[in-house]
């Protein structure tokens, strides 16, 4: 390359990190939200980068539904460890008690409960005035018009209609009382950058995203996992496949794919000739048109 | 090495392209950004085929897919706004920030452009260039995009006729000679069967130039950005432990290296840059845009909104300035008031001045208004509470960029471009040339004569300009001469800094502006005193050629005689009584001449003293030897 010049992905990186930079000294209490996933792996690295040699300025706060899968807890302990991070486990102790779950609430209300309402109840509790998240704006349609920088109005909701325009790198980071922002430090990455990058920086992330056999039930288009108090449908039986999963979120919503990708490098080959968006195997997405947006009105991610 | 590895090895290494796209989803704008998605996702395919000696099936790409969900956002009235669009090509990433055309086309272009090193404005074949493909190309001019590519789209419905795309050409370019863009080029398309969109076609043989694609990803962007002039905007400061300072940041322009000299502004400390710092270690050279830390080897005071940078070459630090507006909030400006002004990492409190003119975007006439609204665009002028450390945004976009907060609101009011004054304020007297007679040509009442003047002080009144730098010994010459005059009998005057600086010109500080007011004022003073029959000795820098001309003008250049102090600036530095250079060296004065301002040394001085050889004596006689030779000096009797 010629000199001074600097690859997509490092311009990405430095964005990020810019981003989160201005996050921890505009605000007075920033919290990142933690996932578990792909993507919070990238980002957790990203803030280790923008903060060395401190330690990360800010705790990470996991909104947990106790559906998500055991090897993302077995991870989640790794993780904070590794990075001496302060974890906040948040969860809707009330809704778990009484037994929400997505069979019978279906998965607009169990999200609303045990994500939505969860998250909610753990950032005014902890009093943050900024909550980082790993959204990006290729996801989804509505996300593609997200802010770096997203206001939310004291009851969390988003206002698509009404956001702040943002230009250049100069973030009004703003608010009032009991207002907050949620910022997206990857809303400029693709699944495709989010691989290449953990590829290049060799990132850690939950097994779950390999091929390997695994019992699952096929349920339209989806493999449903069998983990935990999956419910299976009349006339539904178990498989052994070789699967993965593309994105990772409660196991009962949580679709894999057929893939004999069992490495990074073979997952992002795979991707270079897969056409299916990475968040249809999601799917709390196709339950209704446009559910995203209104999601994210509520006050979800 | 395998074949996904080469491919990883490859793909990590590209650049990034970010580019804006501006036309209605009648101009088909969602058919082309779909054709350039579906497309260059099967040259990847093509791309990873070949090197894994794999045949591709050919598919029709679905546009119709991309197009249904644009579509059905407009028609359902989900919020318009600029979207953001991702596909990447072997060589390029690419980030698309789409932004409607219709519906608050200003503000979202001008936050779609802002990040943008490219924009592509849609035309329409059948319609051709309308008062929006203006708007459009104006907006991307003024946000300081330097390649425009015009995409004349629907060729299939004008029969991919080559005279109705000259015909387009030809009207575009002349409205866009207007503009300051310096890399134009128009494509003839469709989008929808994919003329010259990603595939050169063969339906426009008369056609030569690259396809868009081709040109997004040929097109050279990294060399707009300035490597020159180091701006570090201190972001966050790391303290590991007690004893460490690390300061986060980007580069926003300019290279740093370990080792290199540097100024914190606002202070006045110069220290070494101990290391570039990053998680990876330790890095020889950082540049824009990286985020790195920096750590400096003296313990100086440092904390966010600070600016490192090399003490040779400073940004302009100043609480008052120009810019182009794009006002963006539902509520007008209102500059009875303040609003909150974030420029790179400093957040300070900015009222307004003045509103000099909206610019009527589709014609480009100048408005007057008393203050600007949604969607206008204006030259506005400003003043912050504290200074700021900028640079004209044609230079800097980082830099010279801020946005204004409504501090009642919150909300994001107006988004700024700093404009560089300096190349009128070298020149001031135009500004008001036309609304003044010529000093030296207009016609006084006056009932003496001034032969009779002449007569009785024997001697034709006359400026003797002397010019040199800070240091040169303009003063020892002036007051030798002033002296000699005296002694021999004639009537002078002298005119330097200190007279001036502390009475007439108290209230002008030392910003080009200001500088080329003082020496206004001190032409209009001396010729005012010629006119009364004296002659006039003036002390001043003054170091460019055109203020020089500009005050000989105003004098009459009849009367106008210039002498060049010339020293070295070593010499200068060393002989130096006023402690300028110091300061200068500092931080503490800027635009001093010889050091980050130009010195124009006079092409033809009536006299040239050379400070370092000459005594002052021999030169004040050369001077006045001169002054009789031209006859200003009567015998006396």
């Amino acid at each position: 390359m010629p000199r001074y010049s600097i690859s997509h992905l490092m311009q990405l990186e430095a964005e990020s990190i810019h981003v989160m930079r201005e996050v921890a000294a505009e605000f007075e209490r920033p919290v990142m939200l933690y996932s578990v996933g792909k993507d919070s792996s990238v980002m957790l690295h990203l803030a280790r980068k923008a903060f060395y040699p401190q330690k990360l300025p800010f705790p990470l706060m996991h909104v947990d539904t106790g559906y998500k899968f055991e090897e993302m807890y077995d991870f989640r302990r790794r993780m904070a460890e590794e990075y001496e991070a302060d974890l906040i486990v948040h969860r809707n102790e009330e809704a778990i008690a009484a037994g929400a779950n997505p069979y019978d609430l279906g998965t607009q209300r169990c999200c609303g409960l045990l994500k939505t309402q969860a998250l909610l109840d753990g950032l005014s509790e902890g009093r943050f005035d900024a909550a980082l998240g790993g959204a990006r704006r290729e996801e989804e349609k509505s996300r593609a018009k997200e802010r770096f920088f997203s206001f939310r109005d004291r009851f969390g909701q988003w206002d698509p209609k009404n956001q702040r325009p943002e230009l250049w790198n100069l973030y009004n980071c703003r608010i009032g009382q009991e207002e907050s922002i949620r910022v997206f430090p990857l809303s400029n990455w693709t699944e495709l950058d989010i691989w290449m990058y953990i590829h290049r920086e060799d990132i850690p992330v939950v097994p779950l995203y390999f091929a390997r056999e695994r019992e699952v039930v096929v349920r339209g288009e989806q493999l449903i996992p069998l983990e935990g108090q999956a419910r299976l449908l009349p006339g539904e039986t178990p498989r052994s496949m070789v699967c993965r999963f593309r994105t990772l979120g409660c196991s009962p919503c949580t679709g894999a794919v057929r893939s004999t990708a069992a490495s990074v490098e073979e997952i992002i080959e795979e991707m270079m000739v897969e056409r299916i968006s990475e968040r249809s195997t999601r799917i709390i997405d196709h339950d209704q048109e446009g559910s995203m947006e209104l999601k994210k009105r509520e006050g979800y991610f | 090495m395998t074949d996904i590895q080469t491919f990883l090895t490859q793909n990590e290494e590209k650049e990034l392209l970010r580019f804006s796209t501006a036309g209605s989803v009648d101009d088909g704008k969602s058919t082309l950004i779909g054709r350039l998605l579906a497309d260059s996702k099967n040259i990847y395919e093509d791309h990873l085929a070949s090197l894994k000696q794999l045949a591709r099936k050919d598919e029709t790409p679905d546009l119709a897919l991309l197009l249904d969900g644009l579509k059905a956002e407009r028609e359902q009235g989900i919020t318009i706004d600029v979207a953001y669009r991702y596909f990447s090509t072997p060589r390029r990433k690419f980030i698309i920030a789409d932004t409607p055309g219709h519906e608050q086309y200003t503000r979202n272009m001008a936050t779609g452009a802002s990040g943008a090193n490219l924009a592509i404005v849609l035309v329409d074949a059948r319609h051709g260039v309308l008062t929006q493909t203006r708007r459009h190309a104006f907006i991307t001019s003024l946000l300081g995009i330097q390649h425009l590519v015009v995409a004349v789209n629907k060729m299939d419905m004008v029969d991919y006729s080559e005279a109705v795309f000259d015909d387009i050409r030809r009207t575009f370019l002349d409205y866009a000679a207007k503009l300051n863009v310096s890399d134009i080029r128009l494509v003839p398309v469709s989008a929808l069967e994919g003329d010259n969109v990603v595939v050169k076609s063969d339906r426009m043989p008369w056609y030569h130039g690259q396809t868009v694609l081709d040109i997004l990803e040929d097109v050279q962007f990294l060399t707009d950005r300035n490597l020159v002039d180091l701006r570090f905007p201190v972001q966050y400061v790391i303290r590991p432990h007690q004893n460490a300072r690390y300061y986060a940041g980007s580069v926003l322009s300019g290279v740093v290296r370990p080792g290199d000299e540097v100024l914190v502004l606002p202070g006045q400390n110069r220290t070494r840059v101990k290391s570039v710092s990053s998680f990876d270690g330790d890095l020889e050279e950082a540049y824009p845009p990286m985020s790195v830390s920096l750590q400096l080897e003296d313990e100086v005071d440092v904390s966010r909104g600070d600016m490192i940078v090399h003490p040779k070459n400073l940004p302009h630090v100043d609480r008052r300035f120009e810019a182009m507006m794009v006002w963006m909030g539902e509520a007008p400006m209102d500059p009875s008031r303040h609003y909150l002004i974030k420029q790179t990492t400093q957040t300070a409190r900015a009222s307004i001045d003045h509103v000099d003119y909206r610019i009527d975007v589709d014609t480009l006439h100048k408005v007057d208004v008393p203050h600007l609204a949604l969607n206008d665009i204006g030259r506005v002028a400003l003043t912050s509470n504290r200074p700021l450390f900028h640079d004209a945004y044609q230079n800097n976009r980082l830099t010279g960029s801020f946005i204004l907060v409504d501090y009642l609101t919150n909300h994001t009011v107006a988004a700024g471009m700093i404009i560089d004054r300096l190349p009128e304020d070298r020149v001031p007297m135009d500004v008001d040339a036309g609304s003044e007679p010529r000093a030296s040509t207009s016609k006084r009442s006056s009932l003496v004569d001034p032969d009779r003047r002449i007569a009785r002080y024997g001697q034709k009144p006359c400026t003797i300009w002397i010019t040199g730098l800070v240091g040169s010994g303009k003063s020892a010459v002036t007051f030798g001469l002033e002296a000699a005059l005296y002694e021999e009998g004639y009537s002078v005057v002298v005119l330097d800094s200190s007279v001036v600086r502390n009475g007439l010109s108290r209230d002008l500080g030392f910003s080009a502006a200001d500088q080329a007011e003082n020496l206004r004022r001190v032409a209009e003073c001396a010729r005012v005193l010629n006119d009364a029959g004296l002659i006039v000795v003036a002390s001043f820098i003054s170091p460019s050629e055109e203020g020089r001309r500009q005050v000989a003008e105003r004098i009459g250049t009849d009367r106008y005689m210039e002498v060049f102090v010339d020293a070295s600036l070593d010499w200068c530095r060393k002989h130096d009584t006023t402690g300028c250079y110091v300061k200068s060296d500092r931080g503490l004065l800027r635009n001093l001449a010889g050091v980050d301002y130009p010195y124009e040394r006079p092409n033809d001085p009536a006299v040239k003293v050379a400070t370092e050889t000459d005594p002052v004596d021999r030169s004040v006689s050369r001077i006045i030897a001169v002054l009789k030779e031209r006859g200003y000096l009567l015998a006396r009797p």
